[in-house]
């Protein structure tokens, strides 16, 4: 189980997260929605201790993500897989080295069944015999799904944290991701936390979707729900209208400053 | 203005630039601050884990093999102009003879060791912050940190452990270098005999002089490399800040070479004569 408790964290004089809180069951998918730049990349970073908020707690497991000392939370990390928004590839490295890297610094395992994993870890996302490019030379959506493959190569995978994991891929390829995070969940019983806005990914992945506002998770609900939902500012999102709540407090607001 | 608001005025400026100063000089401590927790964290590190060798060869590599022909050319043409400039000093006391033990004192004592150190801030340091920067503003270091490595354990104790063995080492091939440029101005120009030049040279240096050299090069080693990891580590703002945080990396390792050097220089003077 995962539990975020009113964690509130400011860069400089800009608050992104406001005494946000968040509950996601074990062996759950969660899916966070939200505009750009809203936190969502940020709220995900604090999951696996790699932002401290400023005020709050995470929980994860039953133990406090900020608190705990550096081997623990190591530790911790070993069973957390993460995607990152922009694929964050490790561009010395080889697309081989950059999946193993886990087990290569963490495990004694041998370099063949490494190997063997590594291949395994990019069958899943579709990638076949890549492992000597360099990362410089793969195209943006075969980056994302390298990053994926390096996320998820690991012994021990009980949460994976998925950075809008289906952005800047073709439609066709986004669903065989929703497929890959579907059935990796369904294998593993992972809990998984993805962030996204695309929102046919949220409705096929999704348990439960929250949407980020303003530093707080203002709806949380069964994709059903969310469909359904009353609340205006969840529905000029998920339908995609420019004109709403959210773009009218963002006109006063700007009103105001001036 | 009459003299009371010219009084308010001027308390209101100096309220602003104490401010400003105050400002400065608190974030000239927080900087220093952050050198020395970096500085403490690597070396604690190499004392208490592994540290990976594949990576620190990988370093030394590029730090210490593909910096032996610019330590060549910058020291061999110093000891030339060293050798040149003294003749032209000593000329008036018919006291040539002097030279080799001016160039090797300078060389091995001073210009050796501060050269070098000059040399690699400019070609290594920049490049390590440059690409440490670029990884933060990538999020490869946030990747390490999620695959359970911590970043300084894993990008700054491989770079400070290379720059440890190998600043030293090219600072006394810089050291012969330089006295090799003297010889070749004294050998063919001031019709020194190469014997006598080799002699001399010999019978004026102890071994303090080369060691004093040596701990100073050592010192210039972790000083590039923590300001150059430290200033890679927080770079923000894309490949702007990538630019920024190199320049700065390289100016701030100057500087500190250069006052580490007065420091040891004054101390090795005053207190161990
Ligand atoms: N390391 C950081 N330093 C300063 N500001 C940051 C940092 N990371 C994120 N921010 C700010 O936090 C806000 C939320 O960013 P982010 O979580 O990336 O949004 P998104 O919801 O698009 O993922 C943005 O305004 C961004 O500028
Ligand atoms: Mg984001």
């Amino acid at each position: 189980m995962i539990e975020l408790k009113k964690i509130s964290k400011y860069f400089q004089n800009n608050k992104v997260l406001d005494n946000c809180s968040l509950t996601i069951n074990k062996g759950e998918t969660m899916v966070i929605i939200g505009r750009s730049g809203v936190g969502k990349s940020v709220l995900l970073k604090h999951i696996i201790g790699i932002l401290q908020p400023d005020s709050g707690d995470v929980i994860v497991d039953g133990q406090s993500v900020p608190r705990l000392k550096a081997k623990d939370l190591n530790k911790l990390r070993l069973e957390i897989g993460m995607l990152f928004q922009g694929a964050a590839l490790f561009d010395s490295m080889t697309v081989g080295e950059n999946v193993g890297f886990l087990l290569k610094e963490h495990t004694s395992a041998a370099n063949e069944s490494i190997d063997k994993k590594v291949e395994e870890s990019l069958a899943m996302v579709g990638l076949h015999g890549i492992q000597n490019l360099m990362p410089v030379s793969l195209s943006g959506g075969m980056k994302k799904r390298v990053g994926l493959a390096r996320a998820i190569c690991s012994q021990n995978l009980k949460i994976v944290l998925y950075d809008e994991p289906t952005t800047g891929l073709d439609p066709i390829m986004a669903d065989a991701i929703n497929n890959l995070i579907i059935s990796l969940h369904d294998k593993l019983n992972t809990t998984s936390i993805a962030v996204t806005h695309d929102m046919n990914s949220a409705y096929k992945i999704a348990d439960r979707i929250a949407m980020l506002y303003k530093g707080k998770i203002i709806a949380v609900g069964t994709p059903q729900e969310i469909k359904k939902t009353k609340d205006p500012f969840v529905k000029q999102f998920i339908t995609g209208d420019a004109h709403g709540p959210i773009t009218e407090h963002r006109a006063a607001e700007s009103y105001e400053l001036s | 203005m009459d003299l009371k608001t010219r009084l308010n005025f001027s308390k209101k400026n100096l309220e602003i630039s104490l401010l400003i100063s105050g400002r400065r000089f608190l974030a000239a401590l927080c900087y220093l601050g952050g050198l020395s927790i970096l500085a403490g964290k690597t070396i604690g590190a190499v004392f208490t884990n592994f540290v990976r060798r594949k990576l620190v060869i990988e370093q030394l590599n590029k730090v210490g093999v593909n910096s032996i022909l610019i330590v060549f050319l910058v020291t061999i043409f110093t000891g030339i102009v060293l050798a040149l400039q003294s003749a032209y000093a000593l000329k008036k006391f018919e006291a040539a003879i002097y030279i080799p033990g001016m160039v090797a004192l300078s060389v091995t004592r001073e210009l050796g060791p501060v050269l070098t150190a000059l040399i690699i801030a400019g070609r290594v340091g920049a490049s390590m912050t440059a690409e440490i920067g670029t990884m933060k503003v990538t999020e490869q270091i946030d990747a390490l940190e999620s695959l359970a490595t911590d970043p300084v354990n894993y990008l700054v104790v491989p770079r400070f452990v290379a720059l440890l063995i190998a600043v030293p080492i090219l600072t006394i091939y810089g050291d012969f270098i330089g006295v090799l440029g003297g010889y070749l101005v004294g050998v063919t120009k001031l019709n020194i005999s190469p014997h006598l030049y080799m002699n001399l040279t010999i019978d004026s240096l102890v071994y303090k002089d080369v060691l004093t050299g040596l701990i100073k090069s050592v010192f210039f080693a972790a000083a590039i490399v923590i300001i150059s990891c430290y200033e890679g580590m927080r770079t923000v703002g894309g490949a702007e800040g990538v630019g920024r945080s190199t320049t700065m990396s390289v100016v701030m390792s100057f500087v500190l070479i250069l006052m580490l050097d007065c420091f040891f220089t004054a101390l090795f003077y005053f207190v161990f004569p």
